[in-house]
């Protein structure tokens, strides 16, 4: 029955030429202007660590008082030394880790080569097994090691290439800021998007690479400046680095991981007396206004999907409902114009079930159609978002199988949703009248 | 024309009326959006810098493996070498300039009271050649001297006595005009800094919404700062610019090799830096664009396809209303006539749904308010669209013979 109907359909198609190419088209603008939107939203919005995410939180600390408040009341989003140290060494979490952002310069083996710039983390030890690192090569340092501010690295395999040839270079040496540090690991691919350990100074998202990693007291040490961003409530009395970690300028961030809700509220309750300590002491003159976000929640609050794509997104869905208006109407006055065929066969006996497998097989057809060119289209846009939006989050967006497969579905199911209203009113075609006015 | 009959006539075709008002209300409400989103993006795209942005050569510079103490000697050595290039105007050295990206923002005041602040600005640092090479136009007072010039660590870095603001910064310090020689306080800072000199106009790094309301608030400090990340400006003689796109970078190599200039946005001309600065914006505004022009090139074939339609159902009582003595024209305007009742009552709801949709993306995303006048413009131009639309086929239905009464389907 189904072959009959589906000939039916190609035949009544045909028949309106126009017609069908106009709403094959709507169709297929509408889902490739949904699709391209939303493979850029789904790159940028996605969980970058959806198996802990929930388990890894950001904490805040309100350092600087009323005075340094945002509008909504909010402590700044960064930590600076004192307080990031503090929590360093109460180490109330499972894992837990300091971090900021450096540019060392790496000076590669033979003569008269240039240095080259790289850019990393001053890390904990903690950070690797915390954000589940893979590692290609050797692992990360052992907690000693952040204590003794052991000369240690960890290096990109991408870095390692070009240090090393890519060979397994743990336990040999590499000069960084012209100090010699033994390679204890190379990473695997990593390239986290949005960069969610460090969201403050890359702003989400980055096309840059991730090439040392350093223990953070050793960093701090050598007094490897940070390249990041940094915020003053007001100018430090110290100038320099050294004067850095003694002002309340923020700089740092900070993650740790606590594993369940007892864990996350024991941590809360942390917070809030470290922060009434330090009120004691005299240091904050203000209540404790803390925040300890999880990683989700986190991203959310720093406005890590850019509202572009959000408006996008949301403009180009309106023009997929408008599309399918448009179909639904064309689809109406084209079944409606059959009543008298309608008639026919209903009053040869054709059940209303059987017209309704007839249109929507008609309409289906139409969303099969438009999918196939919303793909093509669809892959047009995806190759074209580098030109509208910004490199770091056009080179995110990409056409694969789930996304072709979505475009099918899109295009399909929202057709025959355009088509069924239509088709619920040539199934209502009185036989008896559309016979009689013949 | 009368209006009765074609009312009478839509209520038998109800769904496809209401289907294409509803389409012609979406496509106003989301064209009205999508309109104020260009006009937001768009209308930046031309605002001028201040500088003169021929012949202007920017080179982000970073020092690798050298102490940071060190940095105001390799940079007094590298910006000696530039100006004595051929074809060098001029150079200087800065933390950021116009539509770099990233900089230096504070408050500015006029008493040393930390509360209240009067405006937002931006901080430029650097020297007394900032202004021959940025190409500003100094409208009031002097420019700074040499000996006014100092390197300073940025994380020490407190306030100056003498400062350059620019017009806009000095109008809203001091909305009578008296800025000049009168002073300010920037950052919080104690003591006061001079206002030596006005610059006719100096844009901020940023071109996102949310510097706009300080876009053209500017403070030149006469200092350059040490640490070992800036940029050097570089006024070229005209024709000159290509030429020392390659030969600036290579002479800072030659002068010291510990240095990394970005393969990518290291060296750019300004024409470049203004690009790619509004790269993002002018991609949103094609975007748009684009889905506009797709939308009403669907709704206005979707008009056409169903007004075909109707035509062609209609054929028969065309006919016997031309038998019956109505003219072409008759014809013709009454379809015309059915196509404005339907986009009327279509842009009526099209218009509260767009100032909807509109209140609901301020309140979410950073938008402007829908000015009235995009309304009314959207709404006449969806009903000559409909017009437009609806001519071919109310053309072909004005065109059915009389004879046609007489026959049977």
């Amino acid at each position: 029955m189904f072959a009959y109907y589906l000939e039916l359909a190609l035949r009544s198609l045909k028949r309106s030429r126009g017609l069908t190419v106009l709403m094959v088209l709507a169709v297929g603008f509408g889902v490739a202007a949904s699709m391209t939107t939303y493979s850029v939203f789904r790159a940028v919005s996605g969980d970058p660590i959806p198996w802990k995410s929930s388990k890894l939180f950001v904490p805040q600390i309100d350092m600087w008082g009323p005075k340094g408040r945002s509008n909504n009341n909010e402590p700044p989003e960064a930590m600076d030394y004192t307080d990031a140290m503090a929590l360093q060494r109460a180490h109330r979490a499972k894992l837990q880790s300091a971090m900021y952002q450096v540019s060392p310069s790496v000076v590669p083996a033979g003569a008269g080569k240039h240095p080259i710039n790289v850019s990393g983390h001053a890390v904990y030890s903690e950070f690797f097994p915390m954000l589940d690192v893979p590692f290609r090569y050797g692992s990360g340092w052992g907690a000693d090691a952040d204590t003794q501010r052991a000369a240690v690295v960890v290096i990109s395999h991408k870095l390692n290439e070009k240090l090393f040839g890519g060979a397994n270079s743990v336990g040999r040496s590499i000069s960084i800021e012209g100090k010699d540090y033994r390679v204890v690991g190379v990473l695997d691919d990593w390239n986290p998007q949005p960069r969610f350990y460090d969201v403050v100074n890359t702003g989400g998202f980055s096309s840059g690479n991730e090439d040392v990693f350093l223990p953070f007291e050793r960093a701090i040490d050598v007094g490897m400046p940070n390249d990041g961003n940094t915020n003053c409530s007001e100018v430090p009395a110290e100038s320099g680095f050294v004067g850095l970690q003694r002002s309340s300028c923020v700089w740092i961030a900070y993650m740790v991981e606590l594993d369940d809700a007892a864990a996350a509220s024991a941590y809360r309750h942390y917070l809030d007396g470290y922060a009434q300590d330090q009120q004691r002491a005299g240091r904050f003159g203000w209540a404790p206004n803390n925040r300890l976000r999880n990683l989700p929640d986190w991203l959310d609050a720093e406005h890590v999907v850019p509202s572009d794509t959000k408006v996008s997104l949301l403009v180009a869905l309106g023009l997929l409902v408008v599309c399918l208006v448009n179909t639904a109407g064309l689809l109406l006055a084209k079944f409606l114009r059959r009543s008298s065929e309608i008639g026919v066969r209903r009053a040869l006996g054709a059940q209303r079930s059987a017209i309704y497998a007839q249109f929507l097989t008609e309409a289906g057809i139409i969303g099969l159609a438009g999918g196939v060119l919303g793909l093509a289209l669809t892959g047009a846009g995806v190759a074209s978002v580098s030109w509208v939006l910004p490199k770091d989050i056009a080179a995110l967006a990409r056409l694969d199988v789930p996304l072709l497969l979505l475009t099918l579905l899109v295009a399909t199911a929202a057709t025959l949703l355009a088509g069924l209203y239509p088709t619920f009113r040539a199934s209502r075609v009185q036989p008896a009248w559309q016979l009689k006015s013949n | 024309m009368q209006i009765k009959p074609i009312l009478a006539a839509l209520k038998r075709h109800k769904a496809g009326t209401v289907l294409i008002a509803l389409q012609i209300a979406l496509t106003l409400a989301i064209v009205c959006n999508a309109l104020i989103i260009i006009r937001q993006r768009t209308e930046h795209l031309s605002r001028p810098t201040g500088m003169i942005e021929t012949d202007l050569l920017t080179v982000a510079n970073r020092w690798v493996g050298v102490d940071e103490k060190a940095t105001p000697s390799l940079g007094k050595t590298d910006l000696e070498a530039l100006r004595g290039m051929p074809g060098v105007v001029d150079a200087t050295y800065a933390n950021s300039y116009p539509l770099r990206g990233g900089g230096w923002s504070t408050s500015v005041n006029i008493t040393p009271e930390k509360k209240k602040e009067m405006a937002h600005t931006t901080l430029y640092f650097s020297d007394d050649h900032a202004l021959a090479t940025m190409g500003l136009k100094l409208v009031g007072g002097r420019n700074f001297r040499p000996d006014e010039i100092d390197w300073v660590d940025p994380k020490a870095f407190d306030t100056t006595p003498v400062v350059i603001v620019s017009k806009a910064l000095a109008d809203k310090l001091y909305p009578d005009g008296s800025a000049l020689g009168k002073v300010l306080y920037h950052s919080g800072a104690t003591k006061p800094s001079t206002i030596i000199g006005i610059v006719e106009r100096l844009q901020v790094p940023w071109t996102g919404t949310w510097a706009g309301n300080f876009a053209e608030n500017a403070i030149l400090i006469p200092r350059l700062l040490t640490g070992n990340f800036g940029s050097y400006l570089v006024r070229t003689q005209p024709g000159q610019l290509e030429r020392l796109t390659k030969a600036a970078p290579a002479l800072l190599f030659k002068t010291n090799r510990m240095r990394v200039i970005p393969d990518e946005r290291g060296v750019r001309t300004f024409a470049q830096v203004r690009e790619q600065a509004y790269k993002s914006d002018r991609g949103m505004a094609v975007l748009m664009g684009v889905v506009c022009a797709v939308l009403l090139a669907i709704t206005a074939a979707g008009i056409v396809g169903l007004t075909s339609f109707w035509v062609g159902q209609r054929r028969k009582q065309i006919g016997v209303r031309r038998a019956l003595g109505a003219t072409r024209h008759d014809i013709l305007s009454y379809f015309l006539t059915e196509n404005l009742l339907i986009g009327a009552g279509g842009v009526i709801v099209g218009a509260v749904l767009a100032i909807g949709m509109n209140l609901w993306l301020v309140s979410h995303f950073e938008m402007e308010r829908l000015s009235l006048l995009y309304v009314a413009a959207g709404v006449v131009a969806l009903l000559l669209l409909g017009q437009g639309a609806v001519l071919a086929p109310a053309m072909k239905a004005s065109r059915v013979p009389p004879v046609e009464a007489t026959r049977s389907v």
